[in-house]
């Protein structure tokens, strides 16, 4: 499905990647994300080899290294938002409730932390996805359609909150999405078609 | 894994239950009902093998041999002194039945001076003066609390009981003195015991008592491990069949959560769970419901088996003279036991759930795949799988032998089970075709959808209602034939059993002048087709003639066997040493042709009957103290309290007709008391499974009811339409049961009673049971769906309209 890709990305940078439907835009955030095993070519995340990569180390690189936010938000159902927003970071052992805290007020989720994800909207479980995913500090968030299932006001001020901390944390952000204007706001564009970069 | 992450990942998982509080009790409520119901009935098959185990240690009867009196031949204190004085290290004993009223107790004699002679014998008594105190008349004796307070109203001429926990069952220990007058011996004994070691240059036994045979351990005919051998089987299987009725919740509250939690599990892993860590936590989640609930379940099992266990008691002590103890110690076999069970139920619930988990692909969509469509693919699969099995039953059946009864049994109550499904969706696709109406042909429609949802829960009812049915069906037909057998088989009026052999020759002279006929039955003991059994002598009279329960006899027989020329053997020993009409018998004195075969329910034991003369002069030391009377039946209670008056006997030594026909019906109907406990027990765990089964579908099949809410339906009619849907295959799998339930019971009664008891009862179908159980199935289906659909007659439309909203 993707042919000849070449991508580098530097820490702090962010990236959008655009394209139709079926181009490989999702399968190339899963290649990288480890999610997903490419047949040939190489792919080194943070150092690791993740074509040779067995699924407990491509796990361990997910949970000490990456932050990951999908389309269909992927929150867990009977946890709380506070223990969703500290479960990847208590994973990989960087728990800090102070940072948390500050997570969770920067992103408007302060009145929420004892609500279970089914009583929040799209927008405010988005903003839980993206907490949770930056609470531990990666130093590489990969973030699937984060608006796709927004409305345009919510996927705006989603996306704004969500590029604001990252660029705060100087994580490097690889984004997957439809929409121009938020591929826009990120510092480099590329866009794929039929399993090439364009 | 780290401990710290294992406990976070764990905790997510358990998370799960908190939000779903109902399905976790179904999940563990299955759980300890199959565990307690295993466990219950091993525990009572524990403690009856504990209670045989320590006769056999305090009695001596276990470990040591035996000396015992040859057919026809008759041992005495005298041959006891002959022994001794040859340098045989032996110890006597005289055992026998005290009759107290309708109850009956065990009495021991043992000879405790050379007993101490006797290392692994046990049975010894303390200090010196007690030990006076025990072989001096009135005499002490040693009984449990239980057995003390039966012996409390008896006349034991001044005998002196001393509580002792560690007696037998039922059994009170006395001097051989003692033992001999109250059981009424004269000087008679029952064995004597041989110690292991014996000194050198002893004279053979066959020298200084050729009259005598050696019986080795276990193998006498009063060997109670072995007699009850076949009802503590019967007993397991039911226990395993109510097992697997428990684990289809289990499977069914297991299936569902592994469907609901997919999107979890996946996102576990996208956060950086590996594969193996979430199998290995989903396993330990597991094993900690299959232990929580298992200990619960072994709870639960002690306090049925704890109820059950007097019952069981009198049956075994009924049917087989096996003394067991009513009451119930903690052993550890069977919590263990129980543990095990529990543990290796859930693994084996939790397999296809686990193996799905690790074949799911991390990227798959977020939906949980339809439960109804993931079933209805192993719909052919479970058909290819129900016929090996079915070929499997005759496969068991010529293989023979009780357990391989039991898997024939197994094959084709599993491939009945497999097949329910397969049967239930042929039926809904040819309702679909004659389905007219739109509102008709969804629900049709939407029956069949939740078939796949509802078969683990619908062949568990079914596996229920086949069990009720079959062992339903086998009881009545037992009991009716029971019923009909003790009308022939006594059908004179009283039973005396006199004490002494002067006295039984005076009764019988005073009937003589008072009553229709007199007719001495004398038995002996005595090897049948090399198996111990005993043989009947009987005088030739119409009483037999008209009424004993023959099953196959050839011209003449009763003239034969009155001649001394033919003998009757029971259909167990019949059946046992494959014995025909007209095959030799072997019997002290010669063989016999077998002229006749007799039906004998509820005795475990070969049985032989010939002629009067014929016995006396094959065994001349039989004791001839018991007669049956024929009198008038309105003159039998007067002619029985005359005779009490004139020969100062005891109630229980004259028995009338009727009392002894409802002992005979209390023991049976005790005997299955317990089944019957177990059958109701195994249905109202099938209706759990059906209400798991539901709520598990009431979860997830919301995108299916919300689309016909939205066109005009109100909930109350789905709610309605639901409910119905759940009594409609409840019938379905009831009358589905029917079949299934006659072929357990012909199984039962032409397979596993010949294997287990050796005797083949006719099958008698109650129309009465039918109906009752079709009932049972509607109150059960209507009691487990009255929940679900009350929850969908009460849903928000809020929740029906989530169903249509982009936001999640």
């Amino acid at each position: 499905m993707l042919r000849g890709v070449d991508l580098t990305v530097r820490r702090g940078e962010s990236v959008a990647i655009t394209g139709e439907s079926g181009s490989g835009k999702s399968t190339l955030l899963h290649l990288i994300g480890g999610l997903d095993a490419a047949d040939e070519g190489a792919l080194t995340v943070l150092g690791t080899d993740l074509r040779t990569a067995p699924d407990r180390a491509r796990a361990a690189l997910r949970r000490d290294h990456v932050g990951m936010i999908f389309q269909q938000f992927n929150l867990i159902p009977s946890l709380t938002v506070a223990a969703n927003l500290a479960f990847q970071a208590r994973l990989a052992g960087r728990h800090d409730p102070a940072r948390v805290r500050a997570l969770a007020e920067e992103l408007g989720l302060s009145p929420l932390m004892d609500r279970y994800p089914e009583q929040l909207s799209g927008g405010q479980q988005q903003r839980v996805a993206i907490g949770r995913a930056l609470a531990g500090d990666p130093p590489l968030v990969l973030a699937d359609e984060p608006t796709g299932n927004l409305d345009e006001a919510t996927g705006d001020a989603v996306a704004q909150a969500m590029l604001a901390l990252v660029r705060r944390r100087g994580s490097a952000l690889v984004l997957v999405t439809h929409s121009l204007p938020l591929a826009g706001l990120c510092d480099r564009r590329v866009h794929l078609r039929a399993g090439r970069l364009t | 894994m780290s401990l710290r992450r294992a406990a976070l990942v764990l905790g997510a998982l358990l998370s799960h239950w908190r939000k779903r509080p109902l399905q976790l009790a179904m999940l563990l409520a299955g759980l300890m009902l199959a565990t307690a119901l295993w466990s219950g009935v091993q525990a009572i098959n524990a403690e009856a093998r504990a209670s045989y185990a320590t006769a056999a240690s305090r009695l001596g009867t276990g470990a040591l041999a035996r000396l015992q009196p040859a057919p026809g031949s008759v041992l005495t204190t005298g041959d006891h002194v002959r022994l001794r004085r040859a340098g045989w290290l032996v110890s006597p004993v005289a055992e026998g039945q005290l009759r107290l009223g309708g109850a009956r107790v065990s009495v021991m004699g043992i000879e405790p001076v050379t007993r101490l002679g006797l290392a692994s014998a046990g049975g010894g008594v303390g200090e010196t003066e007690e030990l006076l105190r025990f072989i001096t008349p009135p005499g002490l004796g040693y009984a449990n609390a239980e057995t003390a307070a039966a012996l409390e109203s008896a006349d034991l001429g001044g005998l002196t009981i001393r509580l002792d926990p560690d007696a037998p069952a039922n059994t009170l220990i006395v001097d051989i003195g003692i033992a001999q007058s109250l059981l009424r011996l004269e000087d008679r004994l029952t064995a004597l015991i041989l110690a292991e070691d014996q000194p050198v240059g002893l004279p053979p036994l066959t020298e200084a008592a050729p009259h005598l045979v050696r019986v080795e351990p276990g193998q006498g005919s009063t060997d109670p491990s072995a007699l009850t051998r076949s009802f503590h089987l019967n007993l397991t299987a039911f226990a395993l069949l109510s097992f697997i009725v428990g684990l289809f919740i289990t499977q069914s509250a297991v299936g569902l959560a592994f469907e609901q939690r997919r999107p979890m599990l996946r996102t576990l892993r996208a956060l950086g769970v590996a594969r193996a860590e979430v199998m290995a936590l989903m396993a330990a989640e597991l094993a900690i419901a299959a232990l929580v609930a298992g200990a619960a379940g072994i709870v639960l099992g002690w306090a049925m088996a704890a109820a059950l266990m007097p019952g069981v008691a009198a049956t075994l002590s009924g049917l087989y003279g096996a003394e067991v103890s009513g009451a119930l110690a903690l052993r550890p076999g069977w919590v263990a036991s129980g543990l095990a069970m529990a543990l290796a139920g859930t693994a084996l619930a939790g397999a296809r759930g686990l193996a799905q988990t690790a074949r799911m692909p991390l990227l798959a969509a977020g939906q949980a795949a339809p439960w109804a469509e993931a079933t209805a693919r192993g719909l052919r699969r479970q058909a290819l799988a129900a016929a090996v099995l079915i070929a499997g039953v005759p496969l068991c059946l010529a293989v023979g032998g009780l357990v391989a009864g039991f898997a024939a049994l197994a094959c084709g109550l599993l491939a009945a089970a497999l097949l329910l499904p397969v049967a239930l969706d042929a039926a809904l696709r040819l309702a679909a075709k004659l389905a007219r109406g739109v509102l008709t042909g969804w629900f049709v429609a939407d029956t069949r959808q939740q078939l796949g949802g509802l078969s683990l829960a619908l062949m568990a009812l079914m596996l229920a209602l086949a069990a009720n049915i079959g062992v339903g069906t086998m009881v009545g037909s037992f009991r009716a034939t029971f019923t009909g057998w003790l009308d022939q088989r006594l059908a004179a009026e009283l039973y005396v059993t006199a004490r002494t052999e002067p006295e039984a020759a005076a009764i019988r002279v005073w009937l003589g002048e008072r009553a229709d006929a007199v007719l001495p039955i004398w038995n002996a003991e005595a090897p049948l087709a090399d198996q111990p059994g005993r043989v009947y002598g009987f005088i030739d009279h119409a009483t037999y003639r008209e009424s004993w329960p023959m099953l196959s006899a050839e011209p003449g027989v009763w003239e034969r066997v009155a001649q001394g020329e033919a003998a009757l053997v029971n259909e167990q020993l019949a059946r046992r040493a494959e014995l025909r009409l007209g095959d030799p018998l072997d019997l002290p004195g010669g063989p016999l042709p077998i002229a006749g075969i007799y039906s004998d329910y509820g005795n475990p034991n070969p049985q032989a009957m010939i002629g009067l003369d014929a016995f006396t002069a094959r065994f001349p030391g039989a004791p001839r103290l018991y007669q049956a009377v024929r009198v008038p039946p309105e003159d039998a209670a007067g002619l029985a309290e005359a005779m009490r008056d004139e020969f100062d006997l005891p109630a229980s030594a004259v028995v009338d007709q009727d009392r002894a026909k409802r002992v005979s019906l209390q023991i049976f109907d005790r005997t299955f008391a317990v089944t019957a406990a177990l059958n109701v027990l195994t249905l109202a765990v099938a209706g759990i499974a059906l209400l798991t089964g539901l709520l598990t579908l009431a979860s997830i099949r919301l995108p299916q009811l919300a689309p016909v809410w939205a066109a005009g339906i109100p909930r109350a009619r789905l709610a309605r339409l639901d409910l119905a849907r759940t009594l409609i295959l409840a019938l379905a799998t009831a009358v589905y049961a029917v079949p299934v339930g006659l072929g357990l019971a012909w199984m039962l009664l032409t397979v596993i009673n010949v294997e287990a008891f050796g005797w083949r009862l006719p099958m008698l179908v109650s129309p009465d049971l039918l109906a009752r159980l079709g009932v049972a199935a509607l109150l059960t289906a209507l009691a487990a769906g009255s929940l679900p659909a009350l929850r969908l007659a009460r849903i928000t439309p809020g929740k029906l309209l989530r169903v249509f909203a982009d936001e999640r």
